[in-house]
């Protein structure tokens, strides 16, 4: 047992098996500093999360969540001023998202993009071959299929075009068809829960179960505003953040009483 | 090459004659050549389009032969051509589907082999020299009657030295299910090469004709200006496909244009890659009551290129409807220009007509530009026309490359997925090359 503190407070107790995964490190930010067009999106931003955890990201409108995602994935929109990135040990601040991508990251996006005449097929063909090589057609259809079973999902949804038309849900499980399919090293859902009804949540939330029992040691960077999302997937740690910068961090209890006082009463 | 014999350079009445002399021809079809030539001489070169101020007609070489027999099997085909097939992939092709193929190599039809099956309904699929022998009656009836010598100052020159081409003839009731294929090279310095094709779908019948172009790099100018023709009678359908991918010195210089008779379709599929100008509008003509015309196309291009294309459609009689979809794409400097016609003649009533054209920009350098032409002559017609002009969107790239991809394998995912629409009417070999060709014009045109 070990008490983790956070500007003098206790925030957490952490158990013994957490410890254990906590040594082994994924993701360290450290002194993360990132503008866009002059503007300061994310501040002396430090955090890291181990091997097999969830972490997950709370915080307001405008604190910095989102930027966080894009950062991580590396959008070249997000300029990183200072500070630095290492995923599994290697320094990973300046690599393009491509880069990311094959080592292991995968972004799902709040709201991901519509592609035009590409159809999803296509997409998760290419992107499977781009991370995971060329000579694994088995694993690949084998783990499509499952996928679509558990997000109940046709097969003729492969054929339309990459989240064009798409409704709320039917983007989601897009994404976590992806997530499925390439089964990465460190996941960032950016607000996974948002504008799903209940039965699509539960696909979703289905999924994610799925996923850590297939990658147990894989991490999840959970960006939510949701205590359902944190009831359904228990994060190991949680950050809130706030002016881009992470200002309290803590285990699951963070998010609950996140929710029952809001941001303002959190970490101050 | 010893069996090459060129015609020497320049325009005049007697290479025209001694053109028609060599190929043993009629004298009806001399007449023609002659009267086209003083046409060709007298009616301005058209300067509302692509620059053609480059061109010299004195300096083109008319005729070439490339081999002195034509090939019914493979295994007749000289060496040297086989070896330029192989590059081309086309042996695979007619493995893999054909129904038959009549391709054109420096301007002769070297090897073609249709199916026995297409042979016993009376299907025709020949080069048109040999159909002015064959079938005497069908080629004096329909050539030049969709587009005669004096339609424009380019399909004069090609009335006067024509040299190859297919004649494909259906009789009614046939449905030809499988593609026919040909396609057309030019392999020799500055030969100009000038082909007409006839294709005439009797009542009730269909037929996909699938033209492939390619040709390798010339350091000079050369031009190709051919003419093709179709007549869809009653109930008949026509597809036309072509995927020209000239060398970046071609001027390519063609009309095209079809006859939908009653209750007809005719479609148009038309791919320009390649080439340094390429001016080509295929025309449909929708002559009688329930006729359909669709135009579906794409251009690129490039560096020093200039892709004037486009469509019309003429609504001749009631109830006709029409659609053209045009996609274009620039880079490296390179300028598209899209050049529709769209026109719906008084009495034609129930007309329903779309025109969707879309331009994707790879950088700021590249251009491109729109020419519509809406000419409605009839109040009772439902008409509409749609056009947009787009980047590559930095977000959707981010998107792909968050998934493993190149920059370079998301821009070009995202080209092919802009022409999609296109590339869906393709047979699947051409599908695959378009994929293939796109991902390969990507290469070094990161912006």
């Amino acid at each position: 047992m070990a008490f983790l503190f956070e500007k003098g407070l206790v925030v957490a107790i952490l158990k013994e098996d957490f410890i254990k995964k906590a040594l082994k490190l994924m993701l360290k930010i450290s002194h993360l500093s990132v503008n866009h067009a002059e503007k300061k999106l994310l501040v002396d931003l430090s955090l890291s999360i181990a091997s097999g955890t969830i972490h997950a990201c709370m915080g307001p409108n405008g604190s910095g969540k989102s930027s966080l995602a894009y950062t991580l994935m590396g959008h070249p929109r997000y300029q990183v001023v200072a500070g630095s990135i290492f995923f599994n040990g290697i320094d990973i601040t300046s690599m393009s998202a491509d880069k990311r991508a094959r080592a292991g990251m995968f972004l799902s996006l709040q709201q991901p993009y519509e592609i035009p005449g590409v159809t999803l097929s296509t997409l998760l063909r290419e992107s499977f071959h781009a991370v995971h090589g060329q000579d694994m057609v088995d694993v690949y259809i084998d783990r499509l299929t499952q996928a679509l079973r558990l997000l109940k999902m046709d097969g003729n949804f492969l054929q339309r075009s990459v989240h064009e038309g798409f409704s709320g849900g039917e983007k989601k499980r897009c994404e976590m068809l992806q997530l499925l399919v390439l089964q990465p090293k460190l996941v960032i859902l950016d607000e996974v829960d948002s504008g799903l009804d209940v039965d699509a949540f539960k696909l979703v939330v289905n999924a994610l179960h799925a996923f850590r029992t297939l990658c147990p040691d894989s991490s999840v960077l959970l960006i939510t505003h949701y205590q359902t999302m944190l009831t359904a997937l228990v994060p190991d740690t949680v950050s809130l953040l706030q002016d881009g910068t992470i200002i309290a961090q803590g285990g699951s209890e963070l998010g609950s009483f996140i929710q029952e006082h809001g941001y303002e009463h959190a970490g101050y | 090459m010893q069996d090459t014999d060129k015609y020497s350079q320049g325009l005049t009445r007697e290479l025209v004659i001694a053109l028609s002399t060599e190929k043993n021809e009629p004298g009806w079809m001399t007449d023609f050549r002659l009267k086209a030539l003083e046409i060709f001489e007298r009616k301005p070169i058209p300067t509302w389009g692509a620059d053609l101020s480059a061109l010299d007609y004195q300096n083109i070489c008319y005729y070439l032969k490339a081999s002195k027999t034509q090939a019914e099997s493979w295994d007749a085909v000289p060496d040297r051509i086989k070896k330029t097939f192989e590059a081309l992939g086309v042996p695979q092709a007619e493995r893999s589907f054909l129904a038959g193929v009549g391709a054109q190599f420096e301007s002769e039809l070297v090897y073609k082999n249709i199916q026995q099956k297409w042979k016993d309904k009376g299907v025709v699929f020949s080069d048109i020299e040999t159909a002015i022998y064959d079938y005497p009656e069908l080629v004096k009836k329909y050539f030049a009657t969709v587009i005669p010598p004096h339609d424009n100052a380019f399909a004069a020159l090609n009335s006067a030295v024509w040299s190859g081409g297919s004649f494909v003839y259906v009789p009614a009731g046939v449905h030809v299910d499988l593609p026919l294929q040909a396609y057309f090279r030019i392999d020799q310095k500055q030969m100009g090469q000038f082909e007409r094709t006839l294709i005439i779908a009797e009542p009730g019948s269909s037929v996909h004709y699938v033209e492939g172009c390619s040709a390798p790099v010339h350091r000079s100018n050369s031009l190709h200006s051919a003419v093709v023709e179709l007549i869809a009678l009653e109930d008949s359908k026509i597809r036309y496909t072509t995927i020209q991918n000239w060398s970046q010195d071609v001027y390519n210089l063609v009309t095209k244009r079809a006859f939908a008779y009653k209750n007809a379709t005719v479609e148009w599929v038309d791919g320009n890659f390649g080439s340094k100008v390429t001016m080509k509008y295929p025309c449909i003509v929708l002559k009688e009551e329930g006729a359909k015309g669709h135009i579906i196309s794409i251009a690129v291009a490039g560096k020093d290129q200039h892709q004037d294309t486009g469509a019309k459609i003429i609504h001749c009689a009631p109830n006709t409807s029409s659609n053209i979809i045009s996609k274009s794409i620039s880079k490296q400097g390179g300028r598209t220009s899209y050049r529709g016609l769209l026109k719906v003649l008084k009495g034609a009533t129930g007309v329903k007509a779309r025109v969707q054209c879309d331009a994707l920009l790879l950088d700021a350098q590249s251009r491109t530009d729109t020419y519509p032409t809406v000419n409605v002559f009839e109040e009772r017609v439902d008409v509409g026309h749609e056009a947009s002009v787009g980047t590559l969107n930095d977000e959707q790239v981010f998107y792909l490359m968050s998934r493993g991809l190149t920059q370079q394998q998301a821009r070009a995912l995202l080209v092919n997925g802009f022409i999609d629409v296109f590339v869906k009417e393709l047979p699947m070999e051409y599908a695959v090359e378009i994929n293939r060709l796109i991902a390969h014009e990507m290469e070094g045109s990161i912006g």
